[in-house]
């Protein structure tokens, strides 16, 4: 499948939860299949942390450029793209197309740089609705996301509940724990205190702050792995097979691992997108104006919905899904919920699992025909 | 236990537009009947994969837990009828399952393997544990970890303050009302909190 991005532009200020707004703004987005006559095919993929509009295909002359979910959707995959027009859309303050912190403020002809706002998962889902809007749909057959984009799956089913139905919330939780945000803060830390962060201009100082962006990276990495599949994949294998005695080189495998992703995210990804984004999901919260009942926050959703988790995912643990689930079941919506004994960790939500590949396109399946 | 009279027998003990929480839904059929004939809504719990993924591609609700772990999921009486259907023996904490579906159910229906069975004690008088039909296993390599008599709930069910609304047999489809203990493969229990 071979896909190209779009981009939609919005004149209309968004105005966004902190209280500021943004306008002149566009977003990158990306789509496949086809669009039934009465529009009622549409799906709406919402991504996690350091992905993008690009969630499936590959772009033309580049063999290794799939799409982050391409094991999930595509012509004949879980979500079928022969039967679903699928949308990938990229979030405002992102580095992957949509207007974010490397694009010039048109107030002041600047670029944003820290000066971009803080967006919140609900400012992104109001920024999806418009694009829906400016594509002509009205109701989504089904908004899906992992993760970071599980929240806005489900926060889709709070702000707007008469245009989803069918929500598909994969290794998600209805807010970060301390621990969580913790990791966050430390991701932080390391690239605000990295000297060419400039408070965050350095854009103006040609420099990139990627001493932080490595170190973000790292931490985040580790959270992203269960201790089960690190020891399976680096054990303590040394790199040069021998005790060398340095405190400051790599000796074990694992270390030039995370130090070669660090590198790799480095050098593409943005260090204000990093800490727009995992603000995003500390404040990510639905419960806290209804007394911290998730119960009651959902009580206006309308969807029906799956929800899947991971055993040995302990950044958003299967204990988090199943309060979605509690949460739902107290309000008696249509919740299915398979946890997967998949030993990958947070990560798995990416990779290829039989059983969570068969949940997802059965559920989808069952879409389709009452669709049809 | 899916066969189509013993599904009907069991489903004639939930009231129509029931909300219900089935323990153990298997692949889901119960609940389907119920959803399509009985205009019933609810939830199926289930632990094994194939399971899980057989309700999903059914349609019908389906969650994916360990009843070992417990029922605090759910609030008090907050379904119409728990099924525990082929489910308790199962189970590791069956006592507390019972209690729990008492709790979370405004009643509960309940079916096992009746072990008192004359053709069980047959076999157990002629001392060998029974393997037939029903209980198709070897007593070293049985998921039946729990095994227990029509009788035996009855005094179960006392212990724990249960009231009895209906009890029978079944056996091949049909209600043995008539010596259940001795004359049916499957003991049934309706009841709710006394």
């Amino acid at each position: 499948m071979i896909v190209s991005p779009q981009s939609m532009s919005f004149p209309d200020p968004l105005p966004l939860r902190s209280g500021a707004s943004i306008r002149g703004y566009s977003l990158a987005y990306e789509t496949y299949g086809t669009l039934d006559a009465d529009k009622s095919n549409a799906v709406l993929i919402c991504h996690a942390l350091n992905a993008s509009h690009h969630v499936a295909g590959t772009y033309a002359g580049q063999a290794d450029s799939e799409g982050w979910w391409d094991t999930m959707i595509g012509p004949g995959k879980p979500v079928d793209t022969d039967r679903f027009f699928v949308i990938g859309v990229n979030n405002l303050g992102s580095c992957f197309g949509s207007t974010g912190p490397m694009h010039a403020n048109p107030e002041t002809g600047r670029i944003y740089g820290a000066d971009f706002p803080v967006v919140t998962v609900e400012d992104w889902v109001d920024a999806q609705a418009r694009l829906l809007d400016g594509l002509g749909i009205r109701t989504l057959a089904a908004v899906m996301g992992g993760s970071l984009g599980g929240m806005q799956a489900l926060s889709w089913t709070l702000q707007y509940p008469e245009r989803v139905r069918n929500a598909v919330v994969v290794a998600s939780a209805p807010n970060l724990t301390a621990e969580n945000i913790a990791f966050n803060e430390v991701a932080r830390r390391a690239i605000v205190t990295d000297p060419d962060f400039h408070g965050g201009h350095f854009y103006e100082h040609g420099v990139v702050p990627k001493r932080g962006l490595r170190i973000a990276r790292m931490i985040g990495h580790i959270t992203y792995l269960s201790d089960d599949v690190m020891n399976e994949k680096f054990g303590r294998q040394l790199r040069e097979g021998v005790v060398r005695y340095t405190t400051q080189d790599i000796e074990f495998q694992i270390e030039s691992y995370l130090r070669y992703q660090g590198d790799k995210f480095s050098d593409y990804f943005d260090a204000n997108t990093y800490l727009l984004i995992t603000r995003a999901l500390d404040y990510f919260d639905p419960a806290l104006a209804h007394d911290g009942s998730l119960a009651k926050a959902l009580a206006v959703a309308r969807a029906k919905f799956l929800l899947v988790s991971f055993t040995t995912d302990w950044r958003f643990a299967p204990a988090r899904s199943r309060e979605l689930v509690k949460a739902l079941l107290d309000n008696g919506r249509d919740v299915s919920y398979a946890e997967i004994d998949a030993p990958h960790g947070h990560d798995a939500f990416l990779l290829e699992d039989a059983r969570y590949l068969g949940v997802v396109r059965s559920y989808f399946n069952r879409i389709a025909r009452e669709a049809a | 236990m899916s066969d189509h009279a013993t599904m009907q027998s069991i489903a004639r003990l939930v009231p129509q537009g029931a909300r219900v929480l089935d323990l153990g839904c298997g692949d889901g059929a119960l609940l389907d009947l119920l959803q399509r004939e009985r205009g019933c809504s609810g939830y199926g719990i289930e632990i094994a994969d194939d399971n899980v993924l057989a309700c999903v591609k059914r349609g019908v609700n389906v969650i994916q837990l360990n009843l070992d772990e417990g029922l605090s999921m759910f609030d008090d009486a907050s379904f119409d009828v728990v099924l525990q259907i082929d489910t308790l023996q199962h189970l590791r904490n069956a006592e507390t399952m019972l209690v729990e579906t008492a709790r979370v159910g405004r009643c509960g229906v309940v079916a096992f393997p009746n072990f008192a069975h004359w053709p069980n004690r047959l076999s157990i008088a002629r001392g060998r544990m029974p393997v037939t039909r029903r209980l198709p296993y070897q007593w070293y390599d049985t998921p039946n970890i729990r095994v227990g008599t029509y009788k035996d709930f009855e005094v179960l069910a006392t212990k724990n303050r249960l009231t009895i609304l209906d009890a029978y047999g079944l056996q091949d489809g049909r209600e043995v009302r008539v010596l259940p203990n001795a004359r049916a493969g499957t003991a049934v229990f309706k009841f709710e909190r006394g």
